[in-house]
Formats: structure tokens, C-alpha cells, sequence
């Protein structure tokens, strides 16, 4: 029997789990949804001159591997901002190029369009999508706020005071209607949650901002997380 | 141009005689010196009369937090209306620069300083300086003791206030120290990695160079006499390409060799952004104060002057309301605006303080010396104020009087907790890393360790576990626990992990020039522009473990905020040499270290336990 990694949350009727690891698995249908990937930054801010470890590819490309392995999904949608930047594929080294064709092997794997993702002609396998949706679900680049939409975009982060100390954890935001997903890739920064950009997804800011903690999820209200 | 340098040679040495020796004492306070604390308010009343009995006094404090805690209580008594300024970093410049203008025109009675003020500045009538709290070392008490009347045949007045008892040793200490002549000898530091390759850099935006010249040209500075050619060859890698052992960045070059083998900036550009980041003073990010009305509502259209800088990370710590002392005022803060802290004028009864995080030195190994031999040898206490005399002679009775080559180990039950306190007196930095490591060890040993605390002559450990029981029983062994090899896997797997690495990481990641601070043109808002550094730290960790930053960040762990050099000193003479006194109750000598409990933040890194915490309570709060 696995171990749990993450809570169960449910959001417009459908039960997932939210995997500490910062995915969402949908387990009725076998969907792994991942978001705001960035692979490619650290080639991106090098290309600016800031010669960023050039490690971050891997990096989460090895994690995304853990929770395929984990859940074994019949498919994986990489929900926007998969790429840093629109050259991001074309930096790619081969081994991580491999690295995602053996994720995407047996599986349906897709690329829903951010702002940043490269145009679909890309060898990077899979198939490109703007928006999916699945019985009451809509799964978005960004999001608008509609009743059952899953989005990405925001990098939601939960600022958190415990004894004498803050901490500053990735989250996922839901209100059980809709969620707005905790960003995925190594080098991906965070915005507060208390930043009124998610008060007008949600129209209050009365959500719950679900941490990832070490093998588990914190849940706390987002009102009482600090703001920066 | 540089010269040929010798291997040995040194520079012609010139042998000044000394002016007169200064007039230095110890101010014995009227009211007991406190167990613990810095503020030293005990003596603001004899701080005051001896202002009024000069023309012009220096106060001269540690930290900026205890410069605005101290300017406050003087000017609470301040009843005949001196003029007393206030001085130090994070005022504003122009602010600065009018008190230093009153200086020098004779215009102030007395000036709160920090640091700040130690160097260089001539200073007109000053004729006396009080140093408030431990001088921390020989040397920076002399400098500025020394800022009191600057005529070389007249004595120096200096006054000492110490702020709570263990100071009061040591401010004895350093009083033996300056008579005998003595100053603080730091050992001589290994030159930086990183500081070497923002230095390579320099060198290609200043003039084309050959690897081997410049090499050989860096080896010819002390600091880097033993830098191996590995190395200097991985700081010009990093400098060029990152220094990755995956070769992907070969076209974002910052320097290259060209046709005659000499390295060069490959963009002018590149040049530019070097001179806006050069340095390697990095300090905390700061954020600027500006004065505003206060508003009943959220928008608050336009700012007022500045009053200053503070640390990001305590405004962090604030909720719009709080109110805070700066300035000489009590502010309450409004709102963050970009990069600016609005506040207003408050008038509050409990402010919080700024706490700075300059200023922490620990205690000089030549002081600490001191500090041993006084304590060690009964006829130095007479020296001492009575109350101190009497809590080192009850000590001396309840347990016993700590040695110089001896380490003493206390322990004793207390409130349902069990308490190990330990005095190496090697300064805050090395025992933090001490009680790192043995929470770890006690951890192993199934004695549940709860938490720790350091102060700068002593450790105290706490926990569940009947540490007196399991030494009678031969369960835990003082000898094993405080072994020199705590500083090998232990340390690693903590250093691994830990949030002072991060820092530390951080800061060499800027002085090495991978992360830049300044940025030409319009300045975008910090958050577009930066990448987290401690997500650059984990993948660096994961992926590259020799990289050039990482042996950089743990080389400074080890000299700077871990002292892990001077621990492993302590170590190494103490062994065969400890000494365990099974307690009752608390001696004496713990009750200063275990009063900084409620004070210091405790250094356990039990994160996920206390988000936990932090979830349950939030929940019941929620739910009634």
C-alpha cells in the first residue's frame, strides 16, 4: 500500500488528490496535472547573462517522473508556461529531451497554451491543446475564476508564521469550486496568496491555501496567511 | 604598479610610541546589573549625570536596535533639555550628515552611535566616550575609546556600562586587556573563492589578461599564497560559463580568450553591470522608511522625506499597525509600497524595536581568555561589583567555578524538562553550532531534545530525556558527545540542510557575481528580474555538489557565522578535560543563558513540526 503524499480535495464535485510533490492527481480518470513547468529558465536568464545552474531541466523533469511513477497515469496535462521562453526547446539538451519522451511513452501527454509556451510545431512530443475540459471541469493556462476551472499562472505561495518563524511554502489555492495550482518547476518563483490577484479569481478571499509540506499537505485559510 | 614581490618579503615596519594611556573605568551602576538583556536601561539615570559632567560625550552601543532603545530612555530623562543626537546606518545620509555638522560645530551634548562612527571621523570636543554593553574585543574598544580627546599626551576618558552581569566580566576583562597592552590577533583568513572570481571578472573588464599572469599575480597576495591552480582555473571557469560540469553555456560567455590567448569581456555591456554590483559587503536587503499622514483608508496618495533603511525581514515580521522605534520616533507602520515602508507618527506604549542584524560579533578568543582567567582565580573578583562577586561565589558553592582548560557540565531538572548547560566560552556563532550538533547527537542517543539556547560563554540544552540519569548510568558518555568528530557526517547533514547555508550561499552567489543586485536602466521590480537562490541552492546541491559557490558558501559557514574553526578548537583542548556536576536545581552561572530562552529565537529546525503547530492552532482558533 502506498504511503499518502497529499490530501484529498475536491473541487466542483470531483475528488483529487493534491500531491505534495505539487501535482494534482484526478484518480477516476488517471490524469496527472502539473503546471507552470518554466523548463528552460535557467538557459533563459544565461542567455541574459545570469548564468544560472543549467540543471533546473532535469531537475524537474526527474520530479515529474516520481509522480508518474507514483500514480501510473493513463495521461498528463502540463497545464501553461512549460517552457520559459519561446526558444526554450531548442536549448533542451538531449538527455532531458529523452528524459520527457520516455514520460510522455504510453501515455497521453498535453501541452495546454500559457504565455510563454512555444507554438505547437515543436518536437517535444505530445499533443497542444488551449483549454480541455471534462464533465464539470475546465483546465486553463490562466485562470478567470469560472465555477470548475483548474488553472496555473498565479505560482501561488503561502507565507505562514509558526513559533518565531516564517515560512514560505508553494500551495495549492481552492475554494472547492475552482483551484489554482501550485507552480511546478525548479527555478519557478511564487506570488503571495494574499495578493488581491487571487481575491478576484476567487471574488473573496476567503480560500484555502493547501501547503506543501515534507510527504504532506498543510491546510490553512488564506486569510490567516501573511501577506509580504 | 605592483612590484616584484618576494616570496617572504615584508613590508618596512614603523614602531610608533604610544600617547598616554587612557582613562578607562568600569560605571558601577547603583541598581544590581541585570541577569540578561542588552538595554542597559538599569544605568540610563548615571548615564545621564556623567552627559551633564562633559561637554560633549560619545555613547557607544553594539547594535542599531539598542542605539533607537537607549536614545529613547535618555530623552525620557532628559529633564534639563541636552541636545543628545542619534547616529547610525540605517538613518538616512542627510540625516547623518546634519548630526555629524552638529558635531564637529560643538553643538551637541551627546551623540547615540553605533559602528557608524568608529572610523575616521574627526570629532571636535568630544572628552569622554561611554561604551554601552561588551566592547566584543580589544582592538574596537581602543578605537573607540580613543575618539575622546585627540591630543596624544592627554589621557582618553572612556567609561564602560555593562548591560547585564556576564558583560560586567567582560567589560572587566577588557579593562586588564588595554592595560596590559594587549590587542585581538583574528587569524588570518584563507582568501575567497568568491571574491577571487568577481576579481577575475574585474580584471577582464578593466584589460585583456593571460590565465598564467594573473594567476601568478593573485598567488603574490598573503590570502591567496596557497590558492591552488585547480582552483583558480575553476574561478575562471565560473566566470566565463558557470563553472558547470554540463557544458551548456559556452555562447552566453561572460569573458573569452581571443586569438592571442588573452581573456576579455565579450559585451560591453557585461563591463557595465560589474561596476554597478562591484563589492563584496553584502548586506541584507533593505527597504527605504518614508514619513506619511496617517489614513484612515487604504490609499495614501503621496510620501514624505525618508527617514532611513530597514531590513526586509523585519518589516516582514510586521502587520500594518504595528508600531516600531526609529529615527529617535515611534513609527506605525502603514503599508508597503514597491519598495518603500510608509509609516506614520504614533504615539504607543509598546513599540518594537528594530533588531538589526549588524553588529553581532562575538566575543574576541583573546577576551574570552580573559574572561576565563577571571572567573577561574577568586582573587581577581574583588575587582568586581558585589553583586557579581557574590553570584560567582554562590557558583562556586552550588557547583563549581569553570576552569580554563577544563569544560564544565551542568546538568539539572527544571519545570519538567531536563537541562545541559554547558560553558566553552567561545562566543555565540561557535556554541549555535555546538548545540546544532549535539541536539543531533542527543537526538541519536534517545534523550528527545527540545530545543537550544547560546549565549557567548555558555550553551544550555533542553529536553525530555534525564540527561543526569543516563550519564550515572553510563548511558551517554560526555567524552563521546562532545567528540571532535561531531564537526565531520553530523555537521555535513546539517550544514546540508540548513537555513544559515542558504543564507551564506546567497551572499556568495552575489559577491561571485551569478546574482545581480543593481541593474542599468529602468529599475524593474526586484521579483521579475531575480530567481530565488535558495531554489538555485537545492538544484546546485542536487546536481553539481563541488560546484565553485558550494565549496565558497561552506568555506565561509565555516569561518563566519559558524565558527566552525574555533569550535573545533574548543574541542580538541578540551578533550579528556570535561568535568559533569549533577545539579538539583539551576546554578547560577545557567541563570544569565537560560533567561535568553524566552528572548531568542530557539534554533531547532523542526519546520514541518511547526506548521503543524501552526495548522492545529489556527484550526481551533476557526473552530472555537
Amino acid at each position: 500500500m502506498r504511503e499518502p503524499s497529499g490530501a484529498e480535495i475536491a473541487v466542483a464535485g470531483v475528488g483529487f488528490v493534491a500531491d505534495s510533490g505539487g501535482a494534482l492527481y484526478w484518480p477516476e480518470q488517471g490524469l496527472l496535472i502539473i503546471a507552470d513547468l518554466h523548463l528552460e529558465k535557467g538557459s533563459s536568464f544565461a542567455s541574459r547573462g545570469v548564468l544560472l545552474p543549467p540543471y533546473d531541466t532535469a531537475a524537474t523533469l526527474a520530479r515529474i517522473a516520481r509522480l508518474t511513477a507514483r500514480y501510473l497515469p493513463r495521461a498528463v496535462i502540463a497545464l501553461g508556461d512549460s517552457f520559459h521562453d519561446h526558444d526554450g526547446p531548442g536549448r533542451m539538451a538531449a538527455s532531458d529531451g529523452a528524459a520527457l519522451a520516455a514520460l510522455q511513452h504510453g501515455r497521453d501527454w498535453i501541452w495546454i497554451a500559457g504565455n510563454h509556451d512555444p507554438d505547437p510545431s515543436s518536437r517535444i512530443g505530445g499533443r497542444f491543446a488551449d483549454v480541455l475540459t471534462a464533465s464539470a471541469l475546465t483546465f486553463r493556462h490562466q485562470p478567470t475564476g469560472a465555477q470548475g476551472e483548474i488553472a496555473g499562472h498565479l505560482h501561488p505561495l503561502a507565507r505562514v508564521n509558526a513559533g518565531d518563524r516564517t515560512f514560505r511554502r508553494r500551495c495549492f489555492a481552492s475554494d472547492g469550486t475552482r483551484l489554482v495550482m501550485p507552480a511546478f518547476g525548479a527555478y519557478a518563483g511564487g506570488l503571495n496568496v494574499r495578493h488581491r490577484a487571487f481575491s478576484k479569481v476567487f471574488g473573496t478571499p476567503a480560500f484555502t491555501a493547501h501547503m506543501l509540506g515534507a510527504g504532506r499537505i498543510y491546510s490553512l485559510a488564506a486569510s490567516s496567511c501573511l501577506g509580504d | 604598479m605592483p612590484q616584484d614581490l618576494q616570496r617572504g618579503a615584508m613590508a618596512d615596519l614603523v614602531i610608533a610610541r604610544g600617547g598616554a594611556a587612557p582613562d578607562l573605568r568600569l560605571l558601577e551602576s547603583a541598581r544590581e546589573p541585570p541577569w540578561a538583556g542588552h538595554s542597559a536601561h538599569h544605568a540610563t539615570g548615571e548615564i545621564y549625570e556623567l552627559i551633564k559632567r562633559h561637554k560633549t560625550a560619545l555613547v557607544f552601543v553594539n547594535t542599531r536596535g539598542q542605539a533607537e532603545s537607549i536614545f529613547q530612555e535618555l530623552w525620557r530623562a532628559n529633564d534639563d533639555a541636552l541636545a543628545i543626537a542619534l547616529h547610525h546606518g540605517s538613518l538616512d545620509v542627510a540625516q547623518r550628515r546634519k548630526v555629524e555638522a552638529a558635531m564637529a560645530a560643538g553643538g551637541l551634548r551627546a551623540v547615540v552611535c553605533t559602528s557608524s562612527l568608529d572610523l575616521g571621523i574627526d570629532w571636535g570636543d568630544v572628552d569622554l566616550v561611554i561604551n554601552v554593553g561588551a566592547p566584543k574585543g580589544v582592538s574596537r574598544l581602543l578605537q573607540r575609546i580613543g575618539r575622546a580627546n585627540h591630543r596624544m599626551e592627554k589621557p582618553s576618558q572612556g567609561v564602560l556600562v555593562p548591560a547585564n552581569r556576564f558583560e560586567v566580566l567582560e567589560c572587566a576583562a577588557a579593562l586588564a586587556a588595554v592595560a596590559d597592552d594587549v590587542q585581538d590577533t583574528p587569524a588570518a583568513r584563507t582568501g575567497a573563492l568568491e571574491v577571487l572570481a568577481q576579481h577575475i571578472l574585474g580584471c577582464a573588464c578593466g584589460e585583456p589578461f593571460l590565465a598564467d599572469d594573473l594567476y601568478t599575480e593573485v598567488n603574490s597576495a598573503a590570502p591567496y599564497a596557497g590558492l591552488a591552480r585547480a582552483d583558480y582555473d575553476a574561478a575562471l571557469d565560473f566566470v566565463a560559463t558557470g563553472g558547470y560540469a554540463l557544458k551548456a553555456y559556452e555562447r552566453f560567455a561572460k569573458i573569452r580568450q581571443s586569438a592571442d590567448g588573452r581573456w576579455r569581456v565579450t559585451h560591453p555591456m557585461i563591463a557595465q553591470r560589474y561596476r554597478m554590483n562591484v563589492g563584496t559587503i553584502v548586506e541584507a536587503d533593505m527597504l527605504k522608511v518614508r514619513l506619511v499622514r496617517s489614513r484612515a483608508s487604504k490609499m495614501i496618495a503621496r510620501g514624505g522625506r525618508i527617514l532611513g533603511e530597514v531590513e526586509e525581514y523585519f518589516i516582514e515580521t510586521l502587520v500594518p499597525g504595528d508600531t516600531f522605534v526609529f529615527a529617535g520616533e515611534i513609527l506605525k507602520y502603514e503599508a508597503l509600497v514597491e519598495d518603500e515602508v510608509y509609516v506614520s507618527r504614533a504615539a504607543s506604549e509598546d513599540p518594537k524595536v528594530p533588531a538589526y542584524e549588524g553588529g553581532r560579533f562575538p566575543l574576541s578568543t583573546c577576551l574570552a581568555q580573559r574572561v576565563r582567567g577571571i572567573i577561574s582565580d577568586r582573587d581577581h573578583w574583588r575587582v568586581l561589583p558585589d553583586p557579581v562577586r557574590r553570584w560567582l561565589e554562590i557558583q562556586e558553592w552550588r557547583s563549581r567555578i569553570p576552569r580554563p582548560r577544563l569544560l564544565l557540565v551542568e546538568t539539572f531538572p527544571r519545570a519538567g524538562r531536563h537541562y545541559m548547560v554547558s560553558y566553552p566560552f567561545e562566543g555565540r556563532l561557535a556554541h549555535q553550532t555546538l548545540g546544532m550538533l549535539l541536539t543531533r547527537r542527543l537526538e541519536r542517543a534517545r534523550l528527545r531534545p527540545l530545543g537550544f539556547v547560546a549565549s557567548e560563554y555558555a550553551l544550555a540544552v533542553w529536553g525530555l530525556g534525564d540527561m543526569t540519569r543516563s550519564l550515572e548510568h553510563g548511558e551517554l558518555s560526555l567524552a563521546q558527545l562532545f567528540d571532535q568528530d561531531m564537526l565531520g557526517d553530523d555537521l555535513e547533514a546539517w550544514l546540508a540542510e540548513s537555513a544559515l547555508m542558504k543564507r551564506t550561499f546567497r551572499n556568495c552567489a552575489v559577491i561571485a557575481g551569478l546574482i545581480e543586485r543593481r541593474f542599468p536602466g529602468k529599475e524593474k521590480s526586484r521579483r521579475e528580474v531575480t530567481v530565488s537562490t535558495d531554489l538555485v541552492y537545492d538544484v546546485l546541491r542536487r546536481h553539481q555538489g563541488d560546484h565553485l559557490l558550494l565549496r565558497a558558501a561552506r568555506a565561509d559557514a565555516a569561518a563566519g557565522l559558524l565558527d566552525i574553526k574555533r569550535l573545533g578548537e574548543m574541542l580538541s583542548r578540551v578533550k579528556g578535560h570535561i568535568v559533569h556536576k549533577a545539579l538539583d536545581r539551576v546554578s547560577p552561572l545557567a541563570v544569565p543563558v537560560l533567561l535568553e530562552i524566552g528572548r531568542e529565537s530557539v534554533y531547532g529546525e523542526a519546520a514541518e513540526e511547526l506548521l503543524a503547530q501552526a495548522e492545529a492552532t489556527l484550526v481551533r482558533e476557526a473552530m472555537g
